[in-house]
């Protein structure tokens, strides 16, 4: 088996990418269906081998892959290489990434049906499965970078992919460049840690960690800082800008624009969970820097919090789902702060699945609506979509953590691990995440609520035409519905307190709250009994839908009421807490301004107006006065050889006297 | 061996030259036998350097394919050309890049189609002689002579106001140039001889060192250009025509930082050193000032000759910033790397500006505009240019798996050794140089159309697709797989950083 492992994980990341190329390059000539056929081909080939890899190196206990596929360049006697590092983190990223990308490939079939761009979509979304491939498979951190960044190329294109769309190509070039600051921090990280270990192959870096514990750099004035604080942070404003954490969220809301698909794909699943991943890769590096950690605690406990709560005033069926994604990443963001890596890619994982099965259920809406996306002019759908409404509620479900789903294992493991954690800024996460499970069960059944449930707020015309969503994007609604139930009970044990990563994810003792729990853990049953006998997070739930299940049902008169009430805090929430027109008043357009004042008073004013043309002009003035000195009169000339024999005479003399 | 028999260098400089002579003694009336002529000439000249490249051993540290013959025998001035790991790369750079502007010239223009290529022809060959010289007076000659036909192609072929463009152009790089051959008039006294390889071991006190740095400096910084010289490349830009702008900026900004190379480094290494700061922070400014204002262009091609600017900034930091690694550090290795970096990026930004230059240049040969308003939307009418532009626009940003990655990346690390700080600001690129690049290409070809004009463009035929998939493949070849170019630089950069890592001082 593992002789072959090597051409299987060749395979894995190349499919996707001949699918792209011929979909993308020969899209003209394979046609419509051609392009769907090889990229759904090269990605199902890419998922079924990665199915294979993964029971390799998860249950056949299968020895860790790292091996050079090239050297990229050779500088200065180090070598940059290209290459894998397969585990069992990185196997499962794999897994996730290349089903939920065929899930999307079907779904897609059916969602672009009738879009110009079909076949430029199938290569887009092959590229990115490519990309993300790369990323996750990754031995060192310059293909990482490679990773980061050629995905966030294709979320760019894929966000703009509607080019008339002036909101569209506003939202994608806004997603570039709040991601770039994300990776400003994150090269500054990697050139941190390459001035550090002289090498950016993560074997060699994780093996030599503990010389660079207590090591210090001198950023401002004289005070030392740790380098491996400064490192992780560095590393970890990447994470933010790819993870859509507080303030690097901005983006995400607005990534919207784009198809329905690729926010499952790429705004929900996978491309926003790199940051997550990475930090969990780097665990040796974190764990060196409970600071580090504190500030991933608290960014994502803001996350989590913050963005929930703009979940509730959103009408957008998408937005709503953009902002638990946001809040949901929140979730995971803290587990990283707490050290609970294990936990935090668990919740990947189920997220993955559920969050992409309600993006896909919302895009079954919004296509048999006619692209409506706004759910006030929705409700009582399940009448005529039964499958959608039945996934949907499985999503919403796993994503409000009710007992027995997936989401309900992975939630409430965060929820337990962040209340073990004792460093600084664990009390306040332990608030939000318990405070947020209200929230999220408010927003995700106001969603269902408004959605399937409720009055028909949908004219009469349209009604008449209502019919379940076609085959192709059921079925990989129903094929996601199954994991989003059952994932859960089934990863929790392994995953959280078995020996699943192995050496993949490293924890400190002193922070190890998963090891702590693991002491308490007896199994699923006894996991489940102990949400019921420590009641509060499973209340909070039930509250949350018992609120929405008043507001949007029983008295759908009430919402507009609250609002009228407190406008003030309706409008806050609307406003996204102002961060929006901060960003475009400061940043944008104080960027243009800088710009505007170094063009037009530092290159024309100064530059060329003074010392350019300045010069010229003084060249003009003295060439116009020595032009008298050339009067072309001899008697001119004889006085001025006479004047100037004069005067070097007299410094003659006058030298010779002294 | 035998390159030793055939005089390689000399044909890569005098084959284009004599060519060009000839196209111009043909004349305008044998309109397709000139052009054809002309292609056959740059494909010649390519295959030349090919052929260099093929014979060129990469673990030699010395020159290569050395040609030598007395010139002036009074003042021991002589015919001397060779290459090494630096001069190669640019060789090889400007026989492909001529190859693109003569196909990029093909139903363009038409006043004087002779006097055009004949222009260019010979400007290759005259690049290829500044690159191939080993003598101070004879890379004198060959720099100031490439002046008269750059001078020609913006002053004829120019746009409206060509004639402020060329004399600021003209003025600003020959003033720097008396400066570089007092320099040279100077060391001849203290070497007696212009041979650039014996002006890199004689020894200078500081004092002689610093002027010749800062007339050195006058020459290749107004050249490449650092800031404050650089208001000449604008304006330079925005009035030569698409081939010009392509040789400008894929060449003539080369020939500064080569310079820095071959003369500033190792002739005055302790004056270097101490100038290293300063050099440094005009880069910074270079990339931070620059990019800020290119942000805020209304030109298209003003926008992407700011641009340029921005990334010349680079250049300069990775040949300067190993003084500072190996005052904090004293390892080479991250020097080396700094420098090789810089050298990428010459090469990258060639390919670069050349494709973003060209690009500009397809939609002006359809709409005569160079203005950011008066597009919008060209993708729904040239969706196979859009895809190409979009490419290159990412190159252009720095993306991973382009060519224009691999030297920020490679001097990003290596000023990283140096200070944070230094580093911190050249990063800021990564956000400045998406921002410009994506907000004009948002403004060009995303959108509704919303002018008529833009609704009539005919997409790019089979000729300008073929000119800008031969820059997408290297642009990509050279982002995936970097490490040929490095491998025939290595000998040349190690031992260039070891020698100016030693005083010259006596």
């Amino acid at each position: 088996m593992a002789t072959y492992m090597e051409q299987i994980y060749l395979t894995i990341v190349l499919a996707p990418l001949i699918g792209a190329l011929l979909a993308g390059l020969a899209g003209k000539i394979i046609g419509r269906s051609g392009a769907h056929w090889v990229t759904i081909t090269g990605v199902g080939v890419s998922s079924i081998l990665s199915m294979i890899a993964y029971k390799y190196h998860v249950f056949d206990g299968g020895e860790t892959y790292n091996q050079t596929l090239y050297t990229w360049l050779s500088s200065g006697g180090m070598d940059f290489k290209i290459g894998f590092l397969i585990d069992s983190l990185s196997v499962t990223m794999m897994v996730v990434v290349t089903f939920v990308s065929w899930m999307i490939h079907i779904y897609t079939i059916g969602y672009m049906y009738d879009d110009p761009g079909y076949q430029r979509f199938f290569s887009y979304i092959s590229l990115f499965t490519f990309s993300m491939l790369m990323l996750v498979m990754s031995n060192n951190f310059l293909q990482l970078f490679f990773g980061w960044e050629a995905v966030g190329l294709v979320s760019y294109l894929l966000i703009g992919f509607w080019y008339k769309k002036e909101t569209a190509i506003f939202a994608s070039m806004k997603a570039f460049l709040v991601n770039r600051i994300g990776d400003f921090g994150f090269l500054l990280g990697i050139a941190a840690i390459f001035m550090a270990f002289n090498t950016l192959d993560y074997a060699a870096i994780f093996s030599n960690v503990a010389q660079h514990a207590d090591s210090t750099i001198v950023i401002l004035g004289d005070e030392p800082w740790s380098l491996m604080t400064v490192i992780c942070i560095c590393l970890f404003i990447g994470a933010m800008g790819k993870s859509a954490q507080v303030p690097l969220h901005v983006w995400l809301p607005d990534s919207m624009e784009g198809p329905t698909p690729i926010s499952a794909l790429i705004h929900a699943a996978t491309m926003v969970t790199a940051g997550i991943f990475m930090v969990s890769r780097m665990s040796p590096l974190f764990e060196l820097s409970d600071t580090a950690l504190s500030f991933i605690l608290v960014t994502g406990a803001i996350t989590a919090l913050l963005m929930g709560l703009l979940g509730l005033v959103q009408n957008d069926i998408k937005r709503v789902i953009a902002y638990s994604t946001l809040s949901q990443l929140g979730y995971m963001t803290v587990a990283l702060g707490a050290s609970a890596y294990a936990a935090a890619m668990f919740h990947l994982v189920t997220h993955a699945f559920f969050k992409a099965l309600l993006f896909l259920g919302a895009g079954a809406v919004i296509i048999v609506m006619h692209h409506e996306q706004d759910m006030r002019k929705m409700g009582g759908l399940y009448k005529v979509m039964p499958i959608t409404w039945i996934c949907c509620l499985f999503g919403t479900l796993a994503l409000i953590g009710f007992p027995g789903t997936a989401g309900f294992f992975s939630k409430d493991a965060i929820i337990e691990a962040i209340r073990h954690s004792t460093l600084a800024g664990s009390d306040f996460a332990y608030f939000s995440v318990v405070v947020g499970v209200f929230i999220t069960a408010l927003y995700s059944c106001r969603l269902f609520f408004m959605t399937f449930h409720g009055e028909q707020r949908i004219d009469i015309e349209t009604w008449k035409h209502l019919h379940e969503a076609p085959f192709v994007v059921t079925v990989p609604l129903i094929v996601l519905a199954i994991p989003s139930l059952i994932l859960g009970a089934f990863l929790i044990e392994p995953m959280l307190f078995g020996d699943y990563f192995g050496d993949a994810v490293h924890v400190a003792e002193s922070h190890d709250v998963l090891a702590h729990m693991g002491g308490d853990y007896h199994g699923i049953s006894g996991f489940l009994l102990h949400a019921i006998q420590h009641p509060l997070v499973l209340l909070l739930m039930s509250a949350g839908i018992f609120v929405a299940w008043l507001c949007y049902i029983k008295f759908p008169d009430f919402p507009a009421k609250l609002v009228s009430k407190f406008g003030f805090v309706h409008r806050i929430l609307l406003n996204k807490y102002g961060l929006d027109d901060l960003n475009q008043r400061l940043f944008a357009k104080g960027a243009i301004r800088i710009g505007q004042l170094l063009w037009r008073f530092g290159d024309i004013n100064i530059i060329d107006g003074f010392f350019v043309n300045g010069t010229a002009r003084s060249v003009r003035v003295f060439s116009s006065m020595v032009r008298h000195l050339q009067s072309g009169y001899l008697y001119h000339y004889a006085f001025a050889i006479i004047i100037g024999l004069l005067v070097l005479l007299a410094v003659f003399v006058h030298g010779i006297l002294n | 061996m035998t390159f030793n028999s055939l005089p390689l260098l000399s044909l890569l400089i005098w084959t284009p030259i004599i060519g060009g002579i000839w196209v111009l003694i043909a004349g305008d009336r044998q309109e397709q036998t000139v052009k054809y002529f002309a292609f056959a000439v740059a494909i010649l000249t390519f295959i030349f350097s090919v052929i260099l490249y093929c014979w060129f051993d990469p673990d030699y540290a010395g020159m290569q394919f050395v040609e030598e013959a007395d010139w002036i025998t009074t003042f021991n001035i002589k015919y001397h050309l060779g290459v090494d790991g630096i001069a190669l790369p640019l060789i090889l750079l400007s026989s492909f890049t001529t190859i693109l502007v003569i196909l990029a010239a093909w139903e363009v223009i038409e006043k004087h189609i002779s006097y055009y290529m004949c222009a260019f022809l010979v400007l290759t060959g005259l690049m290829n002689g500044v690159f191939a010289a080993l003598d101070a007076i004879l890379f004198y000659v060959y720099w100031e002579a490439m002046l008269i036909p750059m001078f020609l192609i913006i002053g004829i072929w120019g746009g409206p106001n060509r004639v402020y463009a060329t004399v600021k152009f003209f003025l600003y790089t020959f003033l720097g140039s008396v400066f570089m051959l007092v320099a040279f008039l100077y060391l001849y006294s203290a070497a007696d001889s212009f041979n650039i390889q014996a002006l890199h071991d004689v020894p200078l006190s500081l004092t002689a060192q610093k002027y010749i740095f800062i007339a050195f400096f006058l020459a290749f910084a107004v050249k490449i250009p650092m800031w404050p010289v650089h208001t000449w490349l604008p304006d330079a830009h925005v009035e030569a025509p698409t081939g010009g702008s392509v040789i400008l900026a894929a060449l003539m900004l080369k020939m500064g930082g080569y310079g820095f190379l071959r003369f500033s480094l190792p002739i005055t290494p302790d004056a270097s050193l101490f100038f290293n700061e300063a050099m440094i922070v005009l880069s910074l400014i270079a990339i931070v000032y620059i990019g800020f204002i290119a942000l805020v262009q209304e030109d298209m091609k003003k926008l992407i000759a700011y641009s340029s600017i921005s990334h010349m900034g680079f250049v300069t930091l990775g040949f300067f910033i190993p003084f500072s690694i190996m005052a904090a550090s004293g390892s080479p290795a991250s020097a080396i790397m700094g420098m090789e970096g810089a050298m990428m990026q010459m090469i990258s930004h060639g390919f670069i500006s050349a494709a973003m230059f060209l690009c500009v240049g397809v939609m002006y040969d359809r709409m005569h505009s160079r203005m950011i308003k008066d597009y919008g939307g060209v993708v729904n009418s040239m969706p196979y240019f859009a895809a190409f532009m979009m490419l290159f626009a990412m190159a252009n940003a720095g993306l991973p798996g382009t060519s224009g990655f691999v030297g920020e990346f490679l001097v990003i690390l290596s000023s990283f050794e140096a200070n944070f700080w230094i580093a911190f600001t050249a990063a800021l690129t990564l956000i400045l140089g998406a921002a410009y690049t994506l907000w004009l290409y948002k403004r060009v070809v995303f959108g509704e159309i919303t002018q008529d004009a833009v609704a009539k463009l005919q997409d790019i035929n089979g000729r300008e697709t073929f000119i800008l998939f031969l820059l997408a493949i290297v642009v990509l070849i050279f982002g995936i797989w970097p490490a040929p170019l490095f491998d025939i630089m290595h000998v040349t950069v190690e031992q260039l950083v070891q020698h100016v890592s030693q005083t010259k001082i006596l």
